[in-house]
């Protein structure tokens, strides 16, 4: 049985109104402003990306590898959470 | 560069095709329901469908396209890396769960999950027709190009190879087969790359010798008889171009030694940054004699090649169009994988919510470690004194046979692989948009279960034949630029319509249908009309374009919100159906 099946709410809250859906927009702005952050630099200030703030590599590289190593993060901690949420309670959307 | 063909890399090949067609015809022998042939029962286990999303997503541009555009021009190529895998977070985060609980079998289904509209089957259906199109063209180039090195076989003989292989996968079991398939090459890929990356980390940086070390420029001339020409002399395997790529100097630290022996992965990087390098550069000109391809060394500090710039010239120039060229494109990226029609069927073949979420952690994983790997190969390659100068796609199969030509030809048949997955994926979700959407719910032609397959499978051999004539037609244009026209019309035509209906409930059918329409057209006849366009397809002049800049998605995709959001206030607001009215019309 879906999981709508046994309510009757509109369509839009009960595909997007749950917890875990709301834990995910929250996850996604993080990820934006992150990207955001990273666009801002390669576009405006490139010299910046140049800089080798950690010794070993420059900030190019590592900002692009922590963009890669930071979906994984949340990925991580969206499926905790889903799992926290949903282990609490009926199972939601 | 001329190529011999290896009995090691035909027997690898081989092998795989020959498993993947047994594997198909294995898992086709029962009879198929609907449900089966395009949503695989809805029973496969969320790890599996993980890395077939990795088998589905990785296909030719990422990895030999990545890869080549890392091993000659720097950085760059890693930018399109990180577009790519931060989308994943679009479909993971927004995507993932809706799609699940709102569709059956096509992305059309979730889109027309409140209306009930045969005018949104109808928008969508194309759209999902025209992206798969666009997709398909490059993966079926992509695989004519890597016949002719791999099997010493034309190009033609290459795309219908491919064209034959996957529409027996698809039409034998559908989503289940093609799942699998995927499956395997997504483990295979991003194993052999793992292996890669660790021999070139054992090998560390080592200064170029060989023919490679010669830095005299080559010239190559194409005469208008057709008569290829080497430094002025026939090519032959005797006196063809020299491979490009070394490692001129070390850094200071390494002083008196010609190798820093074995890296660990971020000394690597670091030790890359401080050495020099020789790259090459290629110039084109034409008189009575022929076309002439000049290729130049340029000696650069690695730590100019390992920011931004090298490819994206217009990162430095400072102009405000090539800046928006370069956002526009990043922004498809990011928006571009979660519209996706054959990403997004992928949904459909797990049991619920909570398993498609899972399988798109899993896919990040797998595809986010693919994406860190292409940075080691392609740098690998920049330094391996094996390139091809007129060649960037065979950069990582060339690196591989800096090693040992048994890696070569595994790497190779593997690239190959690339390519059936991705192929495959997009011949099945271009079958449920004819089948079920075009044929079952737009023409109303009611069908029985087994109509239903039967029908899906005789649009996948067309779609399949569609594939092979259009690989064979557009042989010699730029696979990566059609991959970024397919990001471009995914994101522009499918994302806002996807998000609005999700999340504004005033969005209306007519709505969705004008975003649709909207962003598809607007995208394409964006990109039909662009310098990039004008000078690459056309052989116009760039200046003659009508648009500021070549990738539209930073205009289009805002658009399709845009008019979705003014045709929504123009129209009756929908009555809102319940979950109940939900689950009867999609059972």
């Amino acid at each position: 049985m879906s999981a709508h099946e046994s309510r009757s709410e509109p369509v839009n809250r009960a595909v997007t109104g749950s917890a875990s859906s709301r834990i995910g927009l929250t996850l996604f702005w993080i990820y934006v402003l992150l990207y955001a952050g990273f666009m801002v630099l390669v576009l405006f200030r490139p010299d910046l990306l140049s800089l080798r703030p950690f010794g070993g590599v420059n900030l190019a590289i590592a900002y692009g590898m922590g963009l890669i190593a930071g979906a994984f993060v949340l990925a991580i901690v969206y499926m905790a959470a889903c799992r926290a949420v949903e282990g609490g309670g009926p199972p939601r959307g | 560069m001329l190529y011999e063909s290896s009995a090691a890399a035909i027997a690898i090949f081989a092998a795989f095709v020959l498993g993947v067609i047994g594997l198909s015809f294995y898992l086709g022998r029962k009879g198929q329901s609907a449900k089966g042939y395009y949503a695989a029962h809805g029973e496969i286990h969320w790890f599996v469908n993980g890395i077939a999303f990795a088998g589905d997503y990785l296909s030719a541009a990422s990895f030999l396209g990545i890869c080549g555009m890392i091993a000659f021009n720097g950085y760059d190529g890693f930018l399109y890396s990180i577009g790519f895998l931060a989308g994943w977070i679009v479909a993971l985060f927004v995507i993932a769960e809706p799609i699940k609980a709102l569709g059956k079998f096509t992305f059309a289904d979730a889109l027309d999950s409140r209306f009930n509209s045969r005018g949104i089957k109808l928008a969508v259906a194309i759209s999902t027709l025209v992206v798969s199109i666009f997709y398909l063209i490059p993966q079926m180039v992509g695989a004519g190009d890597l016949i002719v090195p791999l099997l010493g076989l034309p190009h033609t003989v290459g795309v219908i190879l491919v064209g034959v292989v996957v529409t027996m996968i698809v039409v034998t079991a559908g989503m289940v087969s093609t799942t699998w398939v995927q499956f395997i090459k997504g483990s295979l890929l991003v194993f052999f790359c793992g292996i890669l990356a660790a021999m070139i980390l054992n090998r560390g940086l080592v200064v170029g010798t060989g023919p490679a070390a010669n830095l005299t420029p080559q010239v190559r001339t194409v005469t208008p008889d057709g008569t290829v020409l080497i430094d002025g002399k026939p090519q032959s395997k005797d006196h063809d171009l020299r491979p490009v790529g070394t490692l001129k100097a070390l850094p200071d630290r390494y002083a008196g030694k010609t190798s820093t022996g074995p890296l660990r992965p971020l000394e690597y990087l670091a030790a890359l940054e401080d050495s020099t390098i020789v790259t090459w550069s290629s110039k084109k000109h034409t008189d009575a004699a022929g076309t002439h391809t000049t290729y130049s060394p340029v000696e650069r500090k690695g730590s100019e090649l390992l920011k931004p710039g090298g490819y994206f010239k217009g990162l430095s120039t400072g102009k405000l169009a090539d800046r928006l060229d370069f956002a526009s494109l990043m922004l498809a990226l990011f928006c571009g994988t979660a519209s996706l029609p054959h990403i997004l069927i992928r949904y459909y073949t797990v049991k619920d919510a909570a398993a498609a979420r899972q399988s798109t952690v899993v896919g990040i994983a797998v595809i986010g470690a693919f994406y860190v790997l292409t940075l080691y190969l392609g740098l690998g390659a920049m330094t391996s004194g094996a390139l091809d100068p007129t060649s960037t796609n065979m950069a990582a199969p060339l690196l591989a046979k800096s090693f040992s030509t048994t890696l070569f030809a595994i790497i190779s048949a593997i690239a190959f692989t690339t390519v059936l997955g991705t192929v495959s994926g997009l011949i099945m979700a271009g079958s449920g948009a004819v089948a079920h959407d075009l044929v079952e719910n737009v023409l109303g032609i009611p069908m029985t279960d087994h109509e239903k397959v039967r029908c899906g499978k005789i649009a996948a051999v067309g779609l399949g034949i569609i594939a092979m004539v259009l690989g064979v037609l557009f042989r010699s244009f730029n696979v990566s630029f059609l991959v970024g026209w397919a990001f471009n019309i995914a994101a522009s035509a499918n994302l806002p319509a996807l998000v609005m209906l999700l999340f504004w409930p005033r969005t209306t059918k007519q709505g969705i249908i004008a975003a649709v329409t909207v962003g598809m057209l607007s995208s394409l006849g964006w990109i039909l009309m662009s310098a990039d366009t004008f000078e690459k397809v056309y052989g116009w002049s760039r200046e003659a374009s009508i648009v500021p800049f070549s990738q539209p998605g930073i205009v289009t995709i805002p658009l399709g919100f845009l008019v979705l959001v003014v045709v929504s206030l123009l129209t009756p607001k929908p009555v809102e159906p319940t979950a109940s009215d939900l689950v009867r019309r999609h059972g």
